[in-house]
């Protein structure tokens, strides 16, 4: 049932809430036992909030909604998947929470990820976290990093939506691989307030939802302008029309049966629809992305050292000595290789050649884009380049093979344009999706065409 | 280009980690493959481009100078064993 009708039932007084989510939790706790995707399950919360809302009214008016463990919930515990962040329980709300109970809706649990969204799978899970598994082969992996969100969404059986956060594909990535629609909106477009960072300049939280109408209405509950938020926009899209819409050729180098569906598909849509060549994005978008990321990423850590919150120990030795034995225990491996790189990208002798020029290759990364959305109001790709791998498949591969996997999902990301995921069909029995961006605000029109996928089927 | 165990070790020194000789030995192998694959970035022209430390233009937001609500001095402490009167303890700096 989708949310805008669950809302309705629950309002009409034909179904009762606190029992409606009390089954929710008995049910969100045997989808953990199997799929391992939620940090934390908010039962006594969650019960609670049922209680006082009454008969207040809201979009989302008694809707079970997840958090991505990297968005601030009060009093529930916040790691962003890393033991660094072992009970830290925040004393604030973000803002898009906040207007999740704005509008009655009631967080039920804290979905896991990869150690501060660094991976593409939700296997770099930090020291004493687990890896969840794929809802529709427990051999594979959910993606990531928003791979508890995308695996719990997709496992359901009632109305729900969650929060996800993307920096360079963790919205689309995931839900791709386990069947379900991302929307990972403009950059600025949501409040980042309450979000524990990886990289400012990249990070954007949007929605995962079982269908198009409801990633659509939970984004629109989260949007808008939020004074907390530095970077937050004030603009909002217009509605334009989709004449014609392109399909980037370098993205069809995926395997056969991925290539054929999302042709397939685009033939079915019965639009217009030509082939567009990226060739400077595909080039260079992998070292531009990950270069900025671990950057921004290196110097957002700094704050992680055993005070104020997070891990702590008797206080020994100097700062050096006690920030230095606190990263090392507590940091995951792949957090420690994110730091080292980023770290040195900005060092003196090396900023030149790396940060910088990333940041201008970013510019004609950009500029590549918004010169295929002069002329077409959509561009489609496949999200992922494969199905969803199992997880010894993953354990094979070298660091820098798993990041040349988001050589699909990091352009969006990098020029901060909206993007969506929806299931195309399946590929082996796996869950495939078919992804569309456009140009900055105009989120519009990668909805609509999510929906138009939807009603083919 | 190629990274130097010396430089990895003064990296990881500022970046207030100690390594252990297997990290070490692994993430020097490890880094060394991303960084030379990561050098192709400089083959771009990127003469007269300019940087884009945002993906869309975005100008400076002051808010109202108005007081708002804050944490409150026992909940911004409510995460720590370390604090003291009413304050964060810290390790020894000098």
């Amino acid at each position: 049932m989708k949310i805008k009708d669950q809302v309705q039932l629950i309002q009409s007084g034909k179904l009762s809430l606190k029992e409606f989510i009390k089954e929710v939790l008995k049910e969100s706790s045997k989808i953990n036992s199997e799929l391992r995707c939620l940090n934390y399950l908010a039962n006594d919360e969650a019960i609670e909030r049922a209680e006082i809302l009454g008969k207040k009214k809201g979009k989302l008016f008694g809707i079970p909604i997840t958090v991505k463990d990297d968005i601030c919930v009060k009093g529930m515990e916040t790691t962003s998947g890393s033991t660094i962040l072992r009970g830290y329980k925040p004393p604030f709300n973000a803002t898009c929470v906040e207007r999740i109970f704005n509008e009655g809706g009631i967080i039920i649990g804290k979905t896991c990820q990869d150690e501060f969204g660094f991976g593409s799978f939700n296997t770099n899970t930090s020291l004493d976290f687990e890896r969840p598994l794929n809802p529709f082969d427990n051999e594979r992996v959910t993606g990531g990093s928003s791979g508890g969100a995308a695996a719990f969404v997709s496992k359901a059986k009632f109305s729900t939506a969650a929060l996800a956060e993307s920096t360079g594909g963790s919205i689309v990535n995931p839900a791709s691989f386990c069947g379900v629609v991302g929307l990972c909106p403009t950059y600025g477009l949501v409040s980042r307030y309450g979000l524990l960072d990886y990289a400012n300049s990249l990070d954007k939280i949007g929605t995962i939802a079982k269908n198009v109408d409801d990633a659509e209405l939970l984004l629109n509950v989260i949007k808008g302008f939020d004074p907390l938020d530095s970077t937050s926009i004030r603009k909002e899209g217009k509605n334009i029309k989709i004449k014609e819409i392109a399909i980037q050729k370098e993205a069809l180098n995926v395997d056969k049966e991925i290539k054929d569906l999302i042709l397939e598909t685009l033939k079915k849509l019965k639009i217009k629809h030509k082939e567009v060549s990226l060739p400077l994005t595909t080039k260079y978008v992998i070292p531009t992305y990950y270069l900025i990321a671990m950057s921004e990423a290196s110097t957002n850590l700094a704050k992680y050292s055993g005070m104020r919150y997070g891990k702590e120990e008797d206080i020994k030795g100097d700062f050096n000595e006690y920030f230095s034995k606190i990263r090392s225990t507590y940091l995951g491996r792949e957090a420690k290789r994110r730091v080292i790189l980023g770290t040195f990208a900005r060092m003196a002798g090396y900023r030149d050649a790396f940060y910088i020029k990333a940041l201008k290759a970013r510019s004609l990364i950009i500029q590549e884009y918004k010169k295929v959305f002069k002329e077409y109001q959509v561009l489609v790709t496949p999200t992922m380049p494969l199905i969803a791998p199992k997880i010894k498949e993953i354990n094979k591969l070298t660091p820098l093979q798993n990041y040349m996997m988001d050589i699909l999902t990091v352009g969006p990301n990098l020029a901060g344009m909206p993007h969506l995921t929806v299931n195309a069909g399946f590929v082996s029995k796996m869950p495939t999706g078919i992804m569309f961006t456009s140009d900055h605000l105009q989120e519009n029109s990668v909805i609509e065409m999510g929906k138009k996928v939807e009603e083919l089927s | 280009m190629q990274l130097d165990k010396e430089t990895l070790k003064r990296v990881a020194s500022i970046s207030r980690l100690n390594l252990t000789k297997e990290e070490e030995d692994g993430f020097l192998k490890e880094l060394r493959e991303i960084l030379n694959a990561f050098s192709e970035i400089s083959k771009l022209e990127t003469t007269n481009v300019d940087l884009s430390v945002q993906p869309l233009p975005i100008s400076n937001i002051f808010r109202d100078d108005i007081v708002g609500k804050s944490l409150t001095q026992t909940e911004a402490l409510s995460n720590t064993i370390h604090k003291k009167d009413g304050y964060f303890k810290a390790p020894r700096v000098i």
